[in-house]
């Protein structure tokens, strides 16, 4: 055990990068994935072609995939950037906006269709029935499932690690081939730093959830 | 194509739907028609990059590579979706000491990345990288199994269970022949939806040099040279997600039959759908948890 | 799916055989088949004798370092450290259709010898203490120096010491990029292969990849016109050793005695010639062998 504590600064660098990557990720992919999910449902054919399109192929590409087109293709095409954080933050969070977006659709399709109904009645627009009176309700059904997501972006965020960011499993990797002699004890303190952020967010999951069910 | 969310348009919001979508339409093409003409300038769709494709030891390895990636997938699957049952049943138990060290050691698996979880198989228990992958795979996705069928159990109706136990069967029993057979049909779309992801995660092998497609191609991007890289590439994301459509389609088509069948049985579902513009929608249709991403 | 491959094969069946010909030449070596030694004879109860008896023996590689072990598109590793590899083998009386291949990568090297899943790893594996530990060496049979690649036109950097503060590409948890960074400053930008960092060097998106001489070799032989070594200076010494089972002292003085049998033959240099050779062409000298 000695060995994580040795490297416990390359263990907190580590930790505090994943943790990056994951928290920016996932706040533009909740972002973009309920922009997606509305554009599914929206009047505008085009709209709903392109969302479904978007989310169909990036749902069902791996994704180290969508790491090879952020951090390779892209730069090809003329977009630059200094830091390959954007590279991963463009892939992470394309590839989870996707999953967002399907997630937020079903919890739209939960809603009951009289609220709808009644929105519309009393004379409200699309933009108003999706965004005052059916998102909302969306939202709070899909909280648990919004956090598995985000629990699994979290553990996604280690494919970062073999296209040029330095992340928790990075790390883990290097210290791993320098203490040829001690594998098992720094993989155990990889695993058990991947716990301290994802269990906190399985347990605020099942929380939510019980909240969410005692609410209906 | 009527949606409850709006009303249904007229000719001016018909006219300027359309003239938005072929714009957006042309927008998207021209998009594509740019990132197409950057590439080609830049030689990545010379034949002679792409002739690599007409030998045959090239599709030898990507075929071996798909053979490997869909036989580690099914085995996954084949023994993970009974162990997720079981998982399942031991997680809603009534006895405390059963429940409460399930969920731990789920939340455990649930909370490990899949490739720490091969590489430990294989460093742990020295088994060949197949098993590792095979393991890691398992162990993933039984949890995640066990956590929709467990949401698909609690979004049935209560008297399911209360006529179980009603006609005298045991709380188990009523679990096992009532409510789990009800529960698999209900979450068959996240089910499906979440082989796919186990198939993706096939190419998490990399890790313990398991020549799986994607390991195929970067060995044969290597081997070949780096001019051959992105050819290399675009064809396997291509295969991925060929395959990819036809699990989801079978998802689709699942679900189709599947809501045939249930349509008498389950009511919320029947009430709900219609929000969505045509009306299939291949995840689940109540507030129970999509399927889990990669 | 399947039906399309066999007719697009069989239609082009000519075309890429032809094709098979002038690709095949940049693959570095297609790899030889030293004769067996008939019958050898060991001291009883000796690795060598149980591995001679067996008649096959499970040796370690890499599959992803050009020149040195590198899996083609047939699935057979080729390069220097494989036909050691064979050759050691070969002295055992086992031949090259003997030996069972399989790949380590850097997490698996140590835990596989303690297993046994493996009796020897050759897998461009430089010796250090902390590796000791749990594992012997036999070697080293290569001597290889961390060397820096740049693009052509690149005049800034010709040192180590000019990567202090840039952004350098080295594959994540190698002993050439924990250098960079602990000794000369470097940012590192980290990869999954050596050839992973070709791309971000085109585009500059890193100044420079850095590892050991003989791989960077490889990718300017085959892109003389985009990537130049910075310098043909190495600036560390990496030993590429031979793991074994720790403390089976015959058999790592068996090995070593077969290296400098090697050496002394002319096996040596023709394995190196055979594989990076191709790229290198001065045939190096085996380093004085460390009996610890």
């Amino acid at each position: 055990m000695d060995v994580i504590i040795e490297n416990l600064p390359l263990y907190w660098d580590g930790l505090l990068r994943t943790l990056f990557l994951s928290a920016v990720s996932g706040i533009i992919a909740l972002f973009v994935g309920t922009l997606l999910a509305a554009a599914r449902v929206s009047p505008v054919a085009a709209l709903r072609g392109f969302s479904t399109v978007y989310v169909e192929v990036l749902r069902n590409t791996p994704l180290t995939i969508a790491f090879f087109f952020a951090a390779v293709v892209l730069p090809r095409l003329g977009v630059r950037f200094e830091q390959f954080e954007v590279a991963a933050i463009i892939a992470l969070s394309a590839y989870t906006a996707a999953f967002v977006a399907e997630a937020v659709r079903s919890g739209v399709n939960s809603v009951p269709l009289g609220q709808a109904e009644a929105a519309r009645s009393i004379g409200m627009k699309f933009g108003q029935v999706l965004t005052l009176i059916i998102l909302p309700q969306a939202l709070r059904t899909v909280i648990p499932p919004l956090i598995n997501i985000l629990i699994a972006l979290v553990k996604n965020s280690s494919v970062a690690g073999a296209f040029f960011v330095l992340e928790l499993f990075g790390y883990g990797r290097q210290m791993a081939n320098a203490n040829g002699d001690q594998v098992m004890a720094v993989l155990l303190g990889v695993a058990f730093f991947y716990l301290l952020l994802t269990v906190p967010l399985g347990i605020l999951a099942s929380t939510v959830e019980r909240k969410v069910a005692i609410a209906r | 194509m009527t949606s409850v969310l709006y009303d249904v348009p007229g000719p001016k919001a018909r006219r300027v739907s359309l003239i938005g979508s072929i714009i957006g339409t042309v927008l998207i093409l021209g998009l594509a028609a740019w990132i197409i003409m950057t590439l080609a300038q830049q030689g990545i769709f010379e034949g002679r990059r792409w002739a690599i494709f007409t030998r045959g030891d090239v599709w030898t390895l990507l075929g071996n590579g798909i053979i490997a990636t869909l036989s580690a997938a099914a085995i996954a699957a084949v023994i993970a979706f009974p162990l997720g049952l079981m998982l399942c049943l031991l997680r809603i138990s009534l006895v405390d000491w059963i429940r409460i060290p399930t969920r731990v050691v789920l939340e455990f698996l649930r909370g490990m990345p899949v490739v720490l979880m091969m590489l430990f198989v294989l460093l742990v228990f020295a088994t060949n990288s197949f098993i590792a992958v095979v393991a890691g795979l398992v162990l993933y996705n039984a949890a995640i199994f066990a956590e929709i069928i467990r949401a698909g159990i609690q979004s049935l109706p209560k008297g399911q269970r209360e006529a179980g136990l009603a006609i005298g069967l045991t709380s188990f029993q009523s679990r096992l022949l009532i409510e789990l057979p009800q529960a698999v049909r209900r979450m068959m779309p996240s089910l499906v939806a979440q082989l796919v992801v186990l198939l993706k995660d096939t190419s998490l092998g990399y890790i313990v040099a398991y020549g799986e497609l994607l390991r195929s191609v970067q060995v044969m991007a290597d081997f070949l040279g780096s001019a051959f890289l992105f050819p290399v590439f675009f064809v396997a994301a291509g295969i991925y997600i060929a395959i990819n459509l036809c699990v989801s389609r079978l998802a689709i088509w699942i679900e189709r039959r599947g809501s045939k069948k249930a349509a008498g049985g389950v009511a919320p579902a029947a009430i709900r759908t219609g929000l969505e513009p045509g009306g299939n929608d291949p995840v689940a249709k109540d507030s129970v948890p999509g399927p889990e991403q990669k | 799916m399947k039906s399309l491959i066999t007719r697009r094969k069989s239609l082009l069946v000519a075309a890429g055989a032809a094709l098979a010909l002038t690709l095949s030449a940049c693959g570095g070596g297609s790899g030889t088949n030293p004769a067996p030694v008939d019958k050898p004879s060991f001291a009883a109860g000796s690795t060598m004798e149980k591995l001679s008896k067996a008649g096959s023996i499970k040796i370690g590689t890499k599959y992803d370092q050009p020149l040195f072990g590198q899996v083609g598109l047939d699935g057979k590793p080729v390069g220097f450290d494989v036909e050691i590899g064979k050759l050691i083998a070969a002295k055992l009386g086992i031949p090259a259709d003997k030996i069972e291949w399989s790949e380590t990568v850097s997490a698996n090297r140590e835990p596989f010898i303690e297993q046994g899943k493996v009796d020897i790893v050759i897998a461009t594996y430089t010796i250090n203490d902390k590796r000791k530990k749990v594992v012997s060496f036999a070697g080293p049979y290569y001597e290889a120096g961390q060397a820096l690649m740049v693009n052509k036109d690149n005049t800034t950097i010709t040192k180590p010491e000019d990567v202090k503060g840039k952004k350098v590409c080295s594959v994540t948890g190698s002993t050439p990029a924990a250098t960079i960074v602990e000794k000369y400053g470097a940012v590192l930008v980290p990869a999954a292969t050596y050839s992973a960092c070709l791309e971000p060097l085109r585009n500059k998106q890193v100044e420079a990849v850095t590892t050991d001489n003989v791989i960077l070799a490889g990718f300017v032989d085959k892109e003389p016109d985009a990537f130049k070594l910075a310098s043909d200076q190495t600036f560390t010494k990496e030993p590429y050793g031979i793991g074994l089972k720790k403390d089976d002292t015959e058999f790592r003085n068996w090995i070593n005695d077969q290296l400098e049998a090697f050496a002394k033959d002319g096996s040596y240099k023709k394995a190196w010639e055979d594989t990076a050779g191709s790229v290198i062409k001065t045939a190096p000298e085996l380093p004085a062998i460390d009996r610890y």
